[in-house]
């Protein structure tokens, strides 16, 4: 028996603004517990919601990014359930007019391009986090109560795990190009929960849903829905039935387990916040909006093959995220060769950051540095050895290049006045070499560079060195 | 009308325990108030707008600043338990959600 | 200081010619409470700081109207680093960290909150007989409810206790205290008043008033407490009128609609009487009076018990013992923390409001109820808004029947809600309402009660004003405080 997969993914990310959702506390990933919480994000009695605009605003950015079209009269609903991160009991968010509705995503697989439809996306506050002790005991963090989210939900439009993984990996790219989220996975400023259903090959019926939790990576979406299409399948062939349930990804074993199997008893009682009053989102703002949109990822890796002569993959390499992306953009405004930017940025750039393991923006380089060393190289003041020593500088210390190789003294020696009497003199002194060289042992020249460069220790042109020592040698 | 599973399904929703004899009563009596309720049956509302919230506001954007209006020591002021600046609850048993 | 002959207007002249300091007025008002309270019980929390308040006002000086004169705040009404309960055990111990506008408003205006009055819990009741802190009597007969939910402040303010008192209207829990206890009380238009800080029972229904024996004493704390908060979106931001500068008594051409399912046959006729002749009243005066049909009225009751309900069992879901108030003891796991925590909480008539509103919110009823409640009320916004086109107010009693005997209605909760149904459809339509003391039927207070045009709150003030000075029914002593002396 052959069974076609179904597979629908939400997606939750945190938009990066300065205060909550609903309530003025700052925003802030890792603070101090409860720190950041007054008495909105503790539910007390008396307090009334406010609707961040950038809140908002950012959702629409996203909503837009992604191809929705933007509802113009919303409101916000409460979501109705008991849990100790949620104070209120209601969590606010929008079902009844979500804020953006029909996007799309294109996607590549097998090298055949795919549209994945998106349903709806919806602002929404997030909850607090619970820690569990050993103790009987649990405890409340509310920091995260009320940071602003979209929950962005696809259309059941994937129908492989590979599938779900490119829609994730291309979704995060859009949303990331969007300045709108960090969209980072280890810190939960995106999380996504998958449901998949199998149903045999030629059936027009949809199979039982099954959702998975606790996916902490692209990767274990992958590995959890492949699990699930198998464990699913056997149950099939063996004459079972597939329970509505939810399952939990192991990241050990790479098996998925029973949480809880649906009962029918969720009921959150959705129903307008009566605190809030109706939103009208005016076409002019959301054309504002638009045009506020950073230029696109795939915009960006077109415009470095066809415009700057970047081969596609290095295209692909440089806007896989936005901060790698706008550093070269930024670098090849400052005028260097965009070619030889982009070389560096995925070598000695991308080494360093993966040897001190942290992020582009956590360094001391900035483009305009980067691009002035690349053009000390191009127009010949400095070797490409020398270069490796200042970019260290650089990177580590922010110094700027120019005056640095200036004040080391670190500038290339190109003239032949100066060169050429001290190759001679090394030519006195090592006939041996020039016989070998006779002799047609072409190990000979680079034993002769060496000499010139241990003399002028490396600042030697090596090309000028080159070009006398040959003309020299072939003359003795 | 309502049933003796109706009141024990919805006290199971809003977290409310009922002795037996108070889910009798609430058989009764809120089944005598439901019944009046079933009264709006009657009234004609096709095509009517439902108002779910009042007053003559629109659109009430908070521009986005981060401002702590509290300090912690103020929020932990009334809460029951705590340790290490978090909130002490009894143990969650279905941690489901949690991340 | 006993205030029953007393008016903002006449303490503030003593307090501004300094023939009295707001310390020695606070001390006064006290030691008069301290008496008082032994038969009326009207207040949860006397506020222990009252006289260093005062003493702060009297160095920063007199200034405006309400400078250094007492008021009494009810205690749904958040009040730092002062005990606020809303009258429920789950909330016995709830000391807030910060304090509604409203408060912070008569604050900065220099006023003194002297205490916090009892109420139905969280609001819901019409007698205050759900208070978790005891029962408040009616200064016209210690035996009959004050009303509810703001009984402890009609209480407070009908024996003299205070000049002045703020309450919370849901349903008309402002206008019916306060002509069951022959004062004055006005429920604003939905948010002319901001809501933040005041323990929420229905989000869209709730709205602070002001209850005094004087109709000036209101006009003033009102324009006080009124105005746009940015913490409370549904705030209008319409300017606020002087409304005490503004009377005016003239009711030459004033327009009024009574209409006819206001006179509802279970009315005690004695209220009947009074309230025609308060009518005839308003046409000696030279107003025009219409009778008007509302038929969407009949249905007034449902709608409000689906909506309210519905809201406030969401808004109370928030009391689960996590964060502050009652918290169970001896419980092993979460959920018996919030489910022994609601049910040792909360009293009989909450869990009796949220269970029907948690019914009415539920998948399969949603539609039947909750949303079908929100479309009778769009027709009824309507109806009242087609009076209102060609009249000034609306008029008509207040309550079915004068303050009843302590404990006659309490198990019949049913008869309870439909003490409510003349003053609901205010609420309904978010419009501004009051009652006024027209007289006594069998020696109990009765109330006329006004409706005007949504932030026309002036017109009330002006044509209760005009009947209060026809009337003095302010110099009236209430008949047990009488018996007292």
């Amino acid at each position: 028996m052959n069974f076609e997969t179904t597979i629908g993914l939400e997606v939750h990310v945190e938009l990066k603004t300065k205060s909550k959702m609903f309530s003025p506390s700052p925003v802030a990933y890792g603070a101090e517990s409860n720190i950041n919480t007054n008495v909105i994000d503790f539910g007390f009695p008396g307090t009334l919601p406010t609707v961040n605009k950038e809140g908002y605003r950012l959702g629409v950015m996203v909503a837009l990014a992604l191809n929705a079209k933007i509802e113009n009269h919303t409101h916000f609903d409460r979501k109705n359930y008991f849990y100790p991160d949620n104070p209120k009991a209601y969590q606010l968010t929008q079902s009844e007019k979500p804020l953006g509705h029909d996007g799309y995503i294109e996607i590549e697989v097998d090298g055949k391009k795919k549209k994945i439809g998106i349903a709806e996306l919806h602002v929404e506050e997030d909850a607090g986090k619970n820690t569990h002790g050993n103790n009987g005991y649990s405890y409340v963090d509310l920091n995260r109560q009320g940071t602003p989210l979209i929950e962005i939900v696809s259309k059941a439009d994937m129908h492989s795990p590979e599938e779900a993984y490119q829609y994730l990996e291309k979704l995060r790219q859009i949303v990331q190009f969007t300045g709108a989220s960090d969209v980072k996975m280890e810190e939960g400023s995106m999380r996504v929960d998958t449901n998949i259903s199998i149903t045999p090959a030629g059936s027009d019926t949809y199979g039982t849903k099954v959702e998975l939790k606790n996916l902490n990576s692209f990767n274990y979406v992958k590995l959890g829905l492949a699990y699930e299409e198998k464990r699913q399948a056997a149950v099939l062939k063996n004459g079972g039935k597939i329970e509505q349930e939810t399952r939990r990804f192991d990241e050990k074993t790479g098996e998925t387990a029973l949480m809880r199997v649906k009962s029918g008893a969720d009921d959150y009682r959705y129903f307008p916040e009566p605190d809030l009053p109706d939103f009208e989102i005016k076409p002019e703002w959301i054309e504002e909006i638009k045009s506020q949109l950073p230029e696109p990822a795939d915009e960006r890796r077109a415009r470095y093959i066809n415009e700057l002569g970047i081969p596609e993959y290095d295209a692909g390499v440089l806007t896989d995220t936005k901060e790698m992306s706008d550093f070269f953009d930024e670098a090849v405004r400052f005028g260097a060769n965009p070619k030889l930017i982009s070389n560096w940025l995925m070598g000695e750039v991308n080494a360093f950051l993966n040897e001190k393991k942290v992020g582009l923006l956590d360094t001391k380089l900035t483009p305009e540095h980067l691009s002035t060393m690349i053009k000390l190289i191009s127009d010949g003041t400095i070797s490409s050895k020398i270069a490796k020593k200042v970019f260290q500088e650089t990177i580590s210390n922010g110094t700027e290049p120019e005056g640095w190789v200036k004040e080391k003294g670190l500038v290339q020696e190109s003239d032949p006045a100066v060169l050429k009497p001290m190759i001679m003199d090394i030519l006195d002194n090592n006939q041996q070499s020039i016989d070998d060289f006779k002799n047609g042992k072409d190990r000979a020249v680079g034993f002769l560079v060496g000499q010139i460069m241990k003399q002028t220790h490396g600042q030697a042109n090596p090309k000028v060195v080159n070009k006398i020592l040959m003309a020299e040698l072939n003359s003795r | 009308m309502i049933s003796k599973d109706e009141i024990l399904h919805v006290a199971e929703l809003a977290n409310l325990k009922l002795k037996n004899d108070e889910v009798d009563d609430f058989v009764s009596q809120l089944g005598r108030i439901v019944d009046m309720e079933s009264n709006l049956a009657s009234v004609n509302t096709d095509g009517v707008e439902p108002t779910y919230n009042m007053g003559d506001t629109n659109t009430t954007f908070r521009e986005d600043k981060g401002i702590r209006t509290q300090t912690r020591e103020q929020m932990f002021e009334n809460v029951p338990e705590s340790e290490d600046n978090l909130i002490k609850v009894p143990t969650i048993v279905d941690k489901e959600d949690d991340e | 200081m006993n205030y029953l002959n007393e008016s903002i207007d006449s303490l503030h002249k003593k307090l501004a010619a300094k023939e009295i300091t707001s310390k020695e007025l606070t001390d006064q008002t006290l030691n008069d409470m301290k008496d008082k309270e032994k038969d009326i019980s009207a207040f949860i929390t006397v506020n222990d700081n009252a006289v260093k308040d005062a003493e702060k006002v009297d160095q920063a000086g007199i200034n405006g109207p309400l400078s250094g004169i007492p008021i009494a705040i009810k205690d749904n009404i958040v009040s730092n680093g002062i005990k606020t309960t809303a009258a429920s055990k789950i909330l016995y111990n709830f000391m807030p960290v910060y304090s509604a506008t409203v408060l912070e408003k008569l604050e900065a205006a220099g006023a003194i909150n002297i205490g916090k009055t009892n109420m139905d819990e969280f609001a819901m009741g019409s007698s205050t007989e759900t208070s978790f802190f005891g029962d408040t009597h009616n200064p016209w007969d210690f035996e009959k409810v004050p009303g509810g939910s703001s009984g402890g402040s009609a209480a407070a303010v009908a024996s003299g206790e205070v000049v002045a008192a703020l309450g919370t209207d849901t349903g008309g829990s402002i206008r019916q205290p306060a002509a069951f206890n022959g004062i004055f009380g006005i429920k604003p238009t939905y948010g002319r008043v901001s809501r933040w800080g005041v323990i929420a029972f229905a989000s869209s229904l709730d709205q602070v008033g002001v209850m005094s024996k004087r109709v000036e004493d209101s006009a003033t704390v009102l324009s006080i407490i009124a105005g746009h908060d940015e913490h409370d979106s549904t705030s209008s931001e319409k300017e606020v009128p002087d409304y005490r500068a503004n009377l005016n008594k003239d009711m030459t051409g004033v327009r009024i609609a009574v209409p006819k399912e206001f006179w509802h046959e279970g009315t005690n006729p004695e209220i009947i009487k009074q309230i025609n002749a308060a009518i005839d009243t308003y046409k000696e005066m030279g107003a025009t009076v219409d009778e008007v049909s509302l038929p969407a009225l009949k249905h007034a009751v449902e709608v409000y018990y689906v909506l309210a309900s519905s809201e406030a069992s969401s808004n109370l879901q928030r009391y689960d013992g996590v964060r502050y108030g009652f918290r169970a003891k001896d419980v092993k796991n979460i959920k018996d923390l919030f489910v022994n925590s609601r049910s040792e909480g909360f009293g009989d008539e909450i869990k009796r409001r949220i269970m029907l509103g948690t019914f009415a919110l539920s998948a399969g009823a949603y539609d039947a109820y909750f949303k079908k409640a929100a479309q009778v009320r769009t027709l009824f916004i309507e109806e009242m808004g087609k009076v209102l086109e060609d009249h000034d107010l609306i008029m008509g009693p207040s309550t079915t029947s004068t303050a009843f005997k302590i404990g006659d209605k309490i198990d019949d909760p049913l008869a309870m809600y439909m003490n409510d149904i003349l003053t609901i459809p205010a609420n309904l339509a978010g419009l501004p309402a009051a009652s006024v003391p027209t007289g006594l039927a069998d020696g109990m207070p009765v109330g006329l009660q006004i409706i005007a045009k949504p932030f026309n709150e002036q017109a009330i003030f002006n044509a209760a004003y005009a009947l209060q000075e026809q009337n003095k029914f302010y110099e009236q002593i209430p008949t047990a405080l009488k018996g007292e002396d």
